[in-house]
């Protein structure tokens, strides 16, 4: 018996990965930020999040103005908003409809159940005082998918294609986060403002107790963005990120004799090598935002080239 | 069973009922459903289930295994043979026009031959039992019979919700049947192809489909690929399914597709759902598929009428499960008998399932029979009649209680060199009082069946 794997199934789980990842990294975002909006010093910015995201435009032609609830209301319920957290959801459910026969019963049964429940919230559902809990559920749900993900599909091929999915979310919401967190800071007036800014974006990224932990006391900009950007024991770092799609697109060959990563395998090296010449200082020094840009690109091009190569897209 | 009586006895209404409940929750956490789209919607409906077992006999059950696999290989040999030699049309067993003029008629697979000439590879016999108590056969299901994924969904149901009740009975075992599914289909491999190498594949139209939860049931208990026609492509008459590091060569295929939409290449120009190409692959034995096409003139309901003369034809043997007596409306006796007794016959249209377009006289107003008799008249060949048959009762939960409803049963039959029935199969039930039509389309659910084995 063979065990191969169907190009249009490679392509269903690495996309069932990243929309998980993705609906968990904006749970994350918009809770820090409803959190921090009531913080004395952190001075509530829901345009940042709209701009982490490039919806600015898409946003005002639908809800106009940008008050809260509607920002609230656009990430986490609006089924016409493709990128908010139950439109990801549901496509990854979709996906996972798909994939059925392959994933596991479990990863199917949580994820039809935490589709069912997202998609009954209403409006009055997301309050601000409600908020808190409501994304906390979210991101715990979507780490239990993750967890039962570990725990229960067989490592195959698909796997690889999976974690390869979640790696290369990872490493697109990261250098968002890192790209307009930094833009923001530079707006900023005093350092304890600064600090408070700082300390907000480790939270988005779940780094600030492991920072805390390997840092001084002093916030310094550099030191945040390289510990957000290339510490290598960070989960969520870019650079962890990256060794970790790479790690998975070369068991796809070792593993499986599966050549057809090989292009995205070599996008993916370039960006990790980039990573380990990057000296922080001179690139927030110059232009941060154009370094950020091109990695943005190169990871455009690697979901491509995985679309051709592997998940059958015509040229 | 008079144990499992006992048993059942001891669990009261409010208990069954919370039990039920839990287990209706469960099949929709577990996605076990249909989905039905209305508007911008899609709303996944759990096919009702009923706690209350069916229960089969050691010596009802011999009866039906035997009577399904001698059906089916009647039903082979029939199949074989108008697709060859047509030695029962000239032997005027079957009227030649009945066969050949028939819609389900495939021109295009006289004189293919097919390994271990199988055509029904998978074949459900629908099934009643008169109030005499005898099973009869109800129809052939010989194209692609669905429901297999409630019968061992349903067991599983029940092993959890009611370990209880089941406890040291012995009930004939169903998880078995993906792995008799898959060794079936590998036995019939295109020649040449080594059955343990045969690469196995189950064709479905898609996630859109209604029985998509079956076709991933059917997948994951078989081990093979889901595919759908995009997947796969032929080159050289050889069918191969795109995978991540290219093509490969796909040996057999299990398709939940029509005939008329496999290959829009030899049918349905306008199909998005199948193949191009995939049925010159079939006729030159290049890839198997299950089942064959043009199986539809085995299960037609005017060939029905002949089912006892064919199995004697092949088999020499009396058919073990009776037919429900039919009236043919083709033929000229058989329609004026129809017409005379409208009101006491149950009137179906040849061409139709699901129990849609079905006439039930007794339970008819005088409209519909006037409407059904004009019909009758216009285009008789459309229309078999057959008395009521009094479907038996099972205890069914129902709002009331418990209470009787009817049911039907549809047994699997696998076939690869030999035939194998899965002990039980699916019980249907009649969910609405006195109502006679089990179909989940209209309004029935379904039963776990306990085959005992002593």
């Amino acid at each position: 018996m063979t065990n191969s794997l169907l190009a249009r199934f490679a392509e269903n789980i690495f996309w069932l990965a990243r929309y998980m990842e993705r609906a968990e990294n904006l749970a994350r975002i918009i809770d820090i930020a409803e959190t921090h909006a009531r913080d004395e010093a952190g001075g509530q910015d829901w345009k940042a999040v709209l701009e982490m995201n490039s919806d600015v435009k898409r946003f005002t032609e639908m809800h106009g103005e940008i008050a809260p609830g509607n920002v609230i209301y656009f990430y986490l319920l609006n089924r016409d908003n493709p990128n908010s957290i139950v439109s990801s959801v549901t496509y990854a459910r979709e996906n996972a409809r798909s994939l059925r026969h392959l994933i596991s019963t479990e990863m199917w049964s949580h994820l039809n159940v935490f589709q069912t429940w997202l998609t009954g919230l209403r409006r009055r559902d997301v309050t601000a005082k409600k908020l808190a809990g409501i994304c906390g559920r979210i991101k715990q749900e979507c780490q239990a998918h993750t967890g039962i993900t570990e725990g229960t599909l067989y490592q195959d091929q698909g796997a690889c294609f999976y974690w390869i999915g979640k790696s290369v979310e990872r490493l697109d919401q990261a250098t968002r986060l890192i790209d307009i967190g930094y833009r923001q800071s530079l707006l900023l007036g005093p350092d304890r403002d600064k600090d408070s800014h700082w300390n907000a974006l480790l939270r988005f990224a779940s780094g600030y107790q492991a920072y805390r932990r390997t840092h001084r006391v002093n916030m310094r900009p550099a030191e945040v963005v390289r510990f957000l950007a290339f510490d290598g024991n960070f989960p969520r770092s870019l650079l962890t990120s990256v060794e970790t799609a790479q790690r998975h697109v070369r068991r796809l060959e070792d593993g499986f004799g599966i050549e057809s990563g090989r292009e995205a395998l070599g996008i993916l090296d370039e960006i990790r090598s980039r990573f380990l010449e990057t000296d922080i200082q001179a690139v927030l020094d110059t232009d941060l935002h154009g370094y950020l840009d091109e990695i943005q690109r190169r990871l455009q091009d690697c979901t491509v080239a995985l679309g051709k190569r592997c998940f059958g897209h015509l040229e | 069973m008079g144990k499992i009586v006992r048993r059942l006895d001891k669990l009261n209404v409010k208990t069954l009922r919370k039990r039920a409940q839990a287990a209706e929750r469960e099949l929709f956490n577990l996605g076990i459903t249909f989905t039905v789209y209305s508007d911008a919607n899609a709303i996944d409906r759990i096919l009702p289930f009923d706690v209350v077992p069916r229960i089969l006999s050691k010596k009802d059950w011999e009866t039906i295994d035997s009577g399904v696999r001698q059906r089916v290989a009647a039903i082979n040999l029939f199949l074989h043979d108008v697709y060859h030699d047509q030695k029962i049309l000239k032997d005027g067993v079957v009227p030649k026009d009945l066969v050949l003029g028939n819609a389900n008629y495939c021109k295009r697979m006289a004189g293919v031959d097919l390994p271990g000439g199988t055509y029904v590879h998978i074949c459900g016999t629908d099934i009643v039992r008169g109030t005499d108590g005898r099973f009869k056969v109800l129809e052939d299901n010989a194209r692609t019979p669905s429901g297999v994924s409630y019968v061992i969904e349903n067991r599983h149901l029940m092993l959890r919700t009611f370990p209880d009740l089941m406890d040291k009975i012995g009930i004939r075992r169903v998880s078995d049947y993906g792995l008799r599914l898959h060794q079936a289909l590998a036995q019939v491999a295109p020649v040449g192809v080594d059955e343990g190498d045969a690469q196995v594949v189950l064709l479905s139209p898609g996630v859109f489909n209604s029985a998509y939860f079956e076709h991933v049931f059917l997948a994951r208990e078989m081990g093979v690929p889901l595919v759908e026609g995009r997947d796969l492509i032929v080159q050289d008459d050889q069918v191969f399914m795109k995978t991540t590091g290219g093509v490969e060569r796909v040996h057999v295929i299990y398709r939940r597709i029509d005939d008329a939409f496999l290959d829009p290449k030899a049918f349905r120009k306008d199909s998005m759902l199948g193949v191009p190409g995939i049925f010159a692959a079939y006729a030159k034995g290049n890839v198997t598929l299950a089942n064959a096409v043009g199986t539809g003139i085995a299960d037609d309901k005017a060939v029905y009428a002949y089912m006892p003369r064919i199995i004697r034809y092949y088999l020499d043997e009396d058919a073990i499960l009776e037919n429900v007596e039919t009236h043919i409306c083709r033929e000229p006796e058989g329609l004026a008998y129809t017409l005379q007794n409208l009101s006491k016959l149950v009137v179906k249209p040849v061409g139709e399932s699901g129990g849609y377009g079905v006439l039930i006289g007794p339970r008819s107003n005088a409209a519909s029979l006037e409407k059904r008799h004009k019909e009758l008249l216009a285009n008789p060949k459309n229309y078999i009649a057959q008395p009521m048959v009094n479907l038996s009762v099972c205890p069914t939960l129902t709002p009331s209680g418990l209470d009787p409803r009817h049911v039907d049963l549809r047994p699997f039959a696998v076939t690869g060199r030999s035939t194998w029935v899965l002990p039980g199969g699916l019980t249907r039930v009649a969910l609405t009082k006195g109502s006679l039509i089990v179909n989940s389309s209209q309004g029935g659910g379904t039963k776990d069946t306990w085959v005992l084995d002593k």
